[in-house]
């Protein structure tokens, strides 16, 4: 589709792409945000949730969290890649962070299964019921991330709107800050 | 790859399509052109009023004559009841007064306006019609699903919404919750079009103070609506994890609290009255403006007030919850926020006024309808003080006060801004004008008897009349006002018949209205610069209009026209 002039214009002097990018952050900000000063004042009112928050893996949640920066790294170089003008290489880096997120996903497939079989399912108590919706809907960002970046990376392979890697770059450090939110708040504190 | 590559040549075909003139039906269902998308919007949410007035008509019926078999639906069961009234709510807040007046308005005004030949993602537009239109048929569905509609009130507080046994219609409440987060996705969708598409693609020489001030209100809304509807959202998801997986997050007896609900659900729902009054505010605005012939007043004041509304509107909503248990000291905080924010709304009363003041007044009809928004909405706000000051809640609460001031409220904005824009923009969407004689009869015909549906209401609610009851007649103390419960029902319907004029004359003018030509209000703004109906980019791409001032040079000194357009170099 040809795109519109109005497309093309920036009053602003921010590509068009990367405003709205920002602004759907800040959407998701609020959403996240809203979760988790919900799961925050029940935690306060429910000191006896700590016993719940001590069976959660923290080094599984190191690791995924390790695995989630480092695929923030390659979305950067990616990004770099882009800004070369070097698609190929751009597609590369942006199949590793894809990687990442598999691996992410993966891991939290075995921890998860883990929990439920020893009972500690999502209507176990008020802190599962947080711990599941809070990462389960950190993980469909993780996967509609990725799902996302495979497009991205087939386009920029063949040169074609590089600037989009910027973009998915941008939303995916957000998946990351999410992570940063949600490790401690559910694994660390005990 | 290849999925990527299909996606290509589909939107090339499409291109095609709409560069070589019409290709039936599916060359305006599938249209990424803002005006069709616009028009979309406007047909679904007038259908959905035309429903959720058939609704009202129903249950109206029953409070007035309680146990008679309405014309057209039959005995009314409290179930039923229950249904109507809860989607009565919903259908006339989320698939009346957001789509028509955000959306509709909105896709059709800002590319005009700001002299742009579309949004700036017009695929992203398109989805987010789609996902709304998905949203309003399940919302239609969730009413005749097994079990019945939803019947938990549009606000769905838990544990009622929450738990089967309570609500009795298992697959209505969730459907319900799945329509409203579906139709929360199709707003931020859109809203975050408009928002980029007015920050980025402004004509050249339109600065920020040469905006229209609707365009200003609806992407205000656009904003105070994705910053709001956030932890309802999350909160949405929370529910219907309890609804369908059986999770406590609302239930006390495990660890939850069914007050969480409400503070999610009014940080978004006082925001969301802002959200549909600014844009109702814009309409008016700029009607007042262009029939008072005269330079709107304090145009920077109305954009700071705006935002300044917005703002304060995070800061309101435990004012819904003044009996609900929370902290008497809360309570006070919130009384005075809540009376704070009637200043900017009287301010913005009052910037109409002071335009009015010494204009060359034109009583059309978007006029009249402009004019009845400000007398009618006043009402509605200063019975607000009565509901905002905790102390006196504490007894109106729950009551028909609060309902008739709500709908002094709504009304105003839903369906009479509605109307305002509706007549002023129709000459612009399709072309010809409508008939102003019919127009006229409309306006009366919907205003006079709009009265005396919610006066009454106010009337019965400071006799105690409570909420949500099926049959009055069940409590002795209540019966005796029944008179004032018939006297609003068959204004009711004499308001609903006279909506058929407006149907009448919106058909007949689209067949056989006068041609209105590019300006027949002789307005300012750019959309009177392109042809009635804009062709698909708006303007030939070459001539796409610069802004030389602002859009409310009335009555210029130094002019022989009385106005003044934004386009022309001076």
């Amino acid at each position: 589709m040809q795109k519109p002039i109005a497309t093309t214009r920036s009053a602003t002097g921010i590509p068009t792409g990367r405003l709205a990018i920002w602004w759907v952050l800040a959407s998701e900000v609020v959403i996240f945000g809203g979760l988790l000063a919900s799961y925050l004042m029940f935690r306060l009112g429910h000191p006896e949730w700590a016993d719940a928050a001590a069976v959660t893996n923290t080094w599984i949640g190191a690791f995924n969290t390790f695995v989630l920066l480092s695929s923030s790294f390659t979305a950067v170089l990616a990004h770099q890649a882009a800004e070369n003008g070097d698609g190929k290489l751009a597609a590369r880096y942006l199949l590793y962070t894809i990687g990442g997120a598999c691996i992410f996903i993966i891991v939290k497939a075995f921890e998860w299964t883990e929990e439920i079989r020893h009972g500690y399912t999502i209507t176990a108590n008020g802190f599962w019921s947080f711990y599941y919706t809070a990462a389960g809907l950190h993980a469909a960002h993780v996967i509609a991330g990725a799902v996302i970046m495979g497009f991205i990376a087939a386009a920029a392979a063949k040169g074609r709107e590089l600037h989009r890697v910027e973009l998915i770059g941008i939303y995916w450090h957000f998946v990351d800050v999410v992570w940063i939110f949600l490790f401690p708040l559910l694994y660390i504190a005990k | 790859m290849a999925q990527a590559a299909t996606v290509e040549t589909h939107g090339h075909e499409h291109d095609a399509h709409e560069h070589h003139g019409p290709q039936g039906i599916l060359k305006y269902i599938w249209s990424t052109d803002h005006k069709v998308i616009a028009m979309q919007y406007l047909f679904t949410g007038m259908f959905m009023a035309i429903v959720g007035g058939l609704m009202a008509y129903v249950f109206r019926m029953q409070l007035a004559f309680p146990g008679v078999s309405v014309p057209g639906f039959g005995v009314v069961s409290p179930g039923e009841y229950n249904a109507l009234v809860t989607n009565h709510g919903t259908i006339m807040i989320f698939w009346v007064a957001m789509p028509v007046l955000i959306a509709a308005f909105g896709n059709f005004l800002i590319p005009l306006m700001i002299g742009a030949d579309d949004m700036v993602f017009p695929r992203i537009n398109r989805l987010s019609f789609q996902v709304f239109f998905v949203s309003a048929v399940l919302i239609l569905l969730s009413l005749v699903v097994e079990g019945g509609g939803f019947g938990g009130a549009w606000t769905a507080y838990p544990p009622l919404s929450a738990i089967e046994e309570y609500n009795l219609t298992k697959l209505g409440s969730s459907l319900w919750l799945i329509a409203v987060a579906l139709e929360f996705v199709a707003f931020l969708l859109g809203g975050i079009n408009f928002i980029v598409t007015l920050m980025n693609s402004r004509a050249p020489g339109m600065k920020a103070y040469d905006i229209p001030v609707v365009v200003w209100m609806i992407v205000i809304a656009s904003i105070l609506f994705m910053l709001s509807v956030g932890p309802l959202i999350a909160g949405a998801v929370m529910l219907l994890f309890d609804q369908t997986i059986g999770t406590g997050f609302y239930d006390p007896a495990r660890g939850g609290d069914p007050i969480l609900w409400q503070h999610l659900f009014w940080f978004f729902g006082h925001p969301e009255v802002y959200v549909v009054l600014l844009p109702a505010m814009g309409i008016v605005i700029d009607v007042v403006a262009t029939f008072a012939r005269k330079k709107l007043f304090g145009y920077k004041i109305m954009v700071y007030t705006a935002v300044a509304t917005a703002v304060l509107s995070f800061f309101v909503w435990a004012h819904h919850q003044f009996i609900a248990g929370i902290d008497p000291r809360m309570a006070n905080v919130f009384t005075v926020t809540t009376l704070l924010i009637s200043v900017p709304i009287a301010e913005l009363c009052f910037v109409v006024i002071a335009t009015l003041y010494g204009g060359s007044i034109r009583l059309t009809t978007p006029m009249l309808w402009a004019l009845a928004f400000v007398a009618e909405f006043l009402i509605g706000g200063v019975t607000g003080i009565f509901l905002g000051a905790s102390g006196s809640d504490i007894y109106l609460h729950d009551t028909y006060f609060v309902l008739a001031h709500f709908h002094y409220t709504f009304f105003p904005i839903a369906i009479i801004a509605s109307f305002a824009a509706l007549t002023y923009w129709f000459p612009k969407m399709f072309g010809r004008m409508m008939n102003d004689t019919l127009g006229k009869i409309h306006f009366w015909g919907t205003i006079i008897p709009f009265n005396f549906i919610f006066i009454p209401l106010f009337v019965l609610g400071l006799g105690g009349q409570h909420r949500r009851i099926y049959n009055f007649q069940n409590f002795p103390e209540l019966a005796s006002m029944q008179p004032v419960r018939e006297l609003a029902t068959v204004a009711l319907i004499v308001m609903l018949v006279f909506q058929l004029v407006f149907f009448w004359n919106f058909i007949q003018s689209l067949r056989k209205g006068e041609k209105a030509g590019k300006n027949p209000w002789k307005a300012n703004t750019l959309e009177w610069t392109a042809e009635s109906p804009p062709p698909h980019g708006n303007w030939p791409p070459e001539e796409l209009p610069k802004v030389y001032r602002g859009p409310y040079e009335y009555a210029h000194p130094d002019r022989e026209e009385d106005y003044w357009p934004q386009n022309l170099p001076s």
